[in-house]
């Protein structure tokens, strides 16, 4: 069973060859057996995934399967960042310790109210960072090497998919913190376009980037929790009133006719050999299974990094004020509410949360706006520009996720820029929010590499096609790790 | 210097209101909008500031908005901007309000306000939406911050939709002032944007105050706060203007500062200057989408407007014949403008209408502190005593005397007349009186047969006194003339 895709395993409980709660055990069992290794959880939850579990087999019992969809047999893990009523929620930091939120995320709830939640995954804290090593609790290890980083900020999430522990995961990105760690991690992992996923319950980072996205063993899977989390919200102003067409209908039309770009910018020296070689590959492979295949440009990515690193940060400056010691969470006494809220934040942010801050206050401040967030907005309108130019010549553009493989733990916890160039290549997605999606090309040293496929705003049925294909020409098959 | 001496010293005064909007729900969040409730009953993930809760605009609220700004002569953005305002205060649970900033949902409107008999016209600056802050309770004997043993917050009102509206600076006096909020919320109480009761706080007043240089240009102007009732608008302001006046006459100078008025000592104090000094980074709300409001909807909103305060007596002045001054009384409160309209609809002159209104019934009302809506006396009895001083059958004075009555008892003039024997002396009765009163004075007589009008006031007086002021004025002046054959 443990090697079952999710989509295979919701298949077989359907059918009635296995249970939910037999599936539930299971990915139980694996938690206990790895997760001293892998630390991918801030809070597991075995008794909760059992009782749900146990729910959706009694539904089950109705006829056609009691309406049960397929998806809700398959036991998931959760990201730290999103709000489950009952169940902690620390967001990876200190300051949300003993939190335990009021209600459930949308997403969440559009999966169904009997989600077999295996457990909380770690996280950079406040989903800032490219390791999970700023999360307030221990570094997730990736599975394929537990010297090694699993990428962040959802690291726990793939870190859990890659060890099986649960058959799929949530994670967000609101800057490649869902895609970044599938490379590294060897998993599939995918943004969709902005507002596809409703953000209620999603603890903001940052607003007008975040999406709530799959991580799971291959590209049908993540066609199928996208369905399960997908749709419009009334709680989300942002969320789209756009139908949610059915995301395996097209999956295995192939790549033949589709017109396919590889994108310049992103294939240059910044980008180790190891991985442009993979990346190169896949482009070839998937040529020779129809595609046209050519070179595209995106001229303003260069400059994606420094608007990203402007307007995340001025917004998470202004996300976390929340978190103030007055109403939940951590409070630090002391004389005088102001000195309260000094102790407070000093003690319950980390470093990567504080320096944020730090850049986020700054790049708003009176007499630096205009120069820096009002400027990297216009940064951001030229990004959508070059997508929408780059789009109308192919459906698909095709790029390295990350720079690199997973990198040891620590070698950049000293170097924060050498942090941040692990974005290059997935932040011109999230400033055009267009959908993105990393799927494994090969391995690197031994590690795998993830090639990323971007399309169109809400094209998502064509970019899971593309990447349907793009795993199946890769020379790279899931396997649980360690 | 002389120069000083000869100066003159012009108030020059900018209002700014929040308002809160008259919706059931809050600006957004389902919360229901509430005063009075026991603290923390109507509050939710989204107005606690919980993590990952998420904003969703109230319509009611925009809708609300946008009549204010038309009743106010605003032009209404087709696409106005939310903003984040941000600072820290155990009041405002997400670290920022959620306001608008540089794209306010309207703009360049105008009020025409009567101080006195004369008419000025405010303008308005700009008007947007926000949401209000919750309630910081302190706890211990004073009631206030400093002293206390500690503070607890009060979430009901944090997130009331919130409107602010900012006036130019065209108000020339404290007393001008004081008429512009009170004729601004005769006119949101009028168009139904909100109930704004100052006691509730409902709608807050602040100022911006100074005086004019010499050359005529602006002088440093400071901020006035905490003026929560129209009386210390008017209040704060002439005390905050006493003491520029004083530090200009002294050959000081004005600086910049946010003061606090204390009803109490009736003077105002300087806040701490940096519990001010804020940088708020404001900028766009990510969570919400610009508001993009259409034509064909502003325009229904506009459609559904009632007739507003100005109109109304500019329409009462054309149809009434009425002084500019007495159709702005009338229409200062609906209740009285409907109450007028019901007499005037009678078989009476609305002059005479308006007179026995605005003078005779307001006493009445102002001695016994009522209003309008809780006289007994109804139109149709204010209708029927006009008639029956109009058919002569009771004076003037004896008509007020009837008012006094039906004012308390609410029953039918005519029925007091008969009952009291009011009913004014008549025909034959009253004809021999001016005879007798003719003949004894036969020198003012025989002027005023030879056209000199100017004693017949004195012979009127006579017969007056004669009946015990039980005759019509008018009517004594009729038979005189006639009998006088002038």
């Amino acid at each position: 069973m443990q090697n079952l895709t999710a989509y295979e395993l919701a298949q077989r409980i359907a059918a009635r060859e296995v249970s939910a709660r037999e599936a539930a055990e299971v990915a139980n069992a694996r938690v206990e057996e790895v997760e001293e290794d892998v630390n991918a959880f801030v809070t597991t939850t075995p008794e909760l995934a059992l009782e749900r579990a146990g729910r959706v087999d009694g539904r089950l019992q109705g006829g056609e399967n009691g309406g049960v969809r397929l998806w809700e047999t398959v036991p998931t893990t959760v990201k730290d960042v999103l709000s489950t009523r009952g169940v902690r929620t620390t967001c990876g930091s200190r300051i949300l310790e003993d939190f335990t939120p009021l209600y459930d995320a949308s997403a969440l709830l559009n999966f169904g109210e009997d989600l077999v939640m295996v457990g909380k995954a770690n996280m950079d804290e406040f989903a800032m960072g490219s390791s999970t090593e700023n999360s307030a609790y221990r570094p997730t290890r990736n599975p394929w090497g537990l010297g090694r980083v699993p990428g962040g900020s959802s690291g726990g999430s793939a870190a859990a998919v890659a060890a099986g522990e649960g058959w799929w995961a949530l994670g967000t990105d609101t800057g490649g913190s869902v895609r970044q760690p599938a490379a590294l991690c060897g998993i599939v992992g995918l943004k969709p376009t902005y507002g596809r996923v409703s953000r209620h319950g999603l603890i903001a980072f940052g607003s007008s980037l975040d999406v709530i996205g799959p991580m799971t063993r291959d590209v049908r899977d993540a066609a199928l929790l996208l369905q399960a989390i997908a749709g419009h919200d009334p709680h989300d102003s942002t969320s789209a009133n756009v139908e949610v067409p059915d995301y395996l209908a097209e999956l295995e039309n192939g790549v033949e006719g589709l017109r396919i770009g590889l994108v310049t910018e992103l294939m240059d020296e910044r980008i180790d050999a190891g991985v442009r070689e993979i990346v190169a590959d896949v482009a070839n492979s998937l040529e020779a299974a129809g595609a046209e295949v050519g070179e595209a440009s995106l001229p303003h990515a260069y400059y994606a990094l420094e608007a990203y690193y402007i307007i995340a940060p001025a917004e998470v400056s202004s996300n976390l004020a929340r978190f103030d010691g007055v109403r939940y969470g951590l409070r630090v006494s002391a004389d005088g509410v102001h000195e309260m809220y000094r102790k407070t934040r000093e003690e319950g942010f980390g470093d990567e949360a504080k320096r944020r801050i730090m850049l986020g206050t700054y790049a708003l401040s009176a007499g630096y706006y205009d120069a820096y967030y009002a400027q990297a907005q216009k940064v951001r309108t030229k990004i959508i520009e070059d997508f929408r130019a780059a789009l109308h010549r192919y459906d698909v553009l095709l790029s390295p996720t990350s720079p690199s493989v997973a990198f040891e733990l620590g070698s950049k916890t000293g170097d924060p820029l050498a942090m941040y160039l692990q974005d290059i290549c997935a932040v011109p997605a999230s400033l055009a929010g267009i959908p993105a999606i990393s799927v494994p090309g090969g391995l690197s040293d031994g590690l795998p590499v993830g090639v990323q496929l971007m399309s169109d705003h809400f094209t998502e049925p064509l970019l899971l096609r593309a990447a349907r294909a793009a795993e199946q020409v890769a020379d790279f098959e899931f396997t649980l790790k360690p | 210097m002389e120069v000083t001496e000869q100066r003159t010293y012009t108030a020059v005064i900018g209002l700014e209101f929040h308002v809160h909007l008259a919706t059931r729900t809050k600006m957004f969040c389902g919360c229901r909008v509430a005063y009075g409730d026991p603290p923390n009953t109507h509050t939710c993930p989204v107005c606690l500031g919980h993590p990952g809760a998420l904003p969703v605009t109230n319509e009611k609220a925009i809708e609300l908005g946008v009549r204010a700004g038309l009743a106010l002569n605003c032009d209404v953005a087709r696409r106005s901007v939310f903003a984040r305002k941000n600072y820290f205060y155990p009041d405002l649970p997400k670290g920022y309000q959620i306001s608008q900033y540089d794209a306010p949902i309207c703009t360049g409107g105008h009020l025409d306000v009567p101080v006195g008999e004369e008419t000025i016209r405010v303008g308005i600056t700009r008007l947007h939406l926000e949401e209000d802050a919750a309630k910081n309770v302190h706890v211990g004997t004073s009631g206030r911050m400093h002293g206390s043993v500690g503070s607890l917050v009060d979430f009901n009102r944090g997130g009331t939709p919130l409107m602010e509206i900012v006036t130019e600076p065209d108000i020339p006096s404290p007393e001008a002032a004081r008429a512009t909020a009170n004729h601004l919320k005769e006119i949101l109480r009028a168009v139904g944007v909100s109930e704004a009761d100052m006691e509730k706080g409902q709608l807050r007043c602040d100022a911006n105050v100074s005086i004019r240089n010499p050359d005529g240009s602006f002088g440093t102007k400071t901020e006035l706060k905490n003026m929560n009732s129209f009386r210390f608008v008017e209040r704060g302001l002439a005390a905050e203007l006493a003491r520029q006046r004083e530090i200009l006459e002294g050959g000081g100078r004005v600086t910049q500062t946010t003061l606090h008025y204390d009803p109490e000592t009736d003077e105002v104090h300087e806040l701490r200057s940096k519990e001010y000094a804020h940088d708020y980074r404001y900028f766009p709300e990510p969570d919400l989408l610009p508001l993009e409001l259409t034509d064909a909807w502003v325009r229904e909103v506009r459609g559904s407007l009632p007739e507003l305060p100005d109109q109304m007596r500019a329409r009462f002045v054309e149809q009434y014949s009425l002084s500019p001054y007495d159709a702005g009384v009338l229409t200062s409160d609906r209740d009285l403008a409907a109450y007028y309209e019901a007499v005037a609809a009678g078989p009476v002159d609305p002059k005479q209408a308006a007179n026995w209104i605005t003078v005779e019934l307001r006493a009445r009302l102002n001695e016994a502190g009522m209003e309008i809506s809780e006289a007994r006396v109804s139109p149709e009895r204010i209708i029927e005593l006009i008639g029956l001083v109009d058919d002569g059958t009771i004076s003037r004075a004896a008509a007020k005397d009837v008012l006094d009555r039906i004012f308390t008892s609410g029953e039918s003039p005519s029925a007091v007349v008969e009952r009291e024997g009011l009913a004014a002396m008549g025909g034959d009765e009253l004809s021999g009186v001016v005879d007798e009163v003719l003949a004894a004075n036969p020198e003012e007589a025989g002027r005023v047969r030879d056209g000199d009008q100017k004693v017949i006031g004195f012979l009127i007086g006579q017969v007056m006194k004669a009946t015990r002021g039980g005759a019509d004025g008018g009517r004594v002046r009729g038979l005189i003339l006639e009998k006088l054959g002038s």
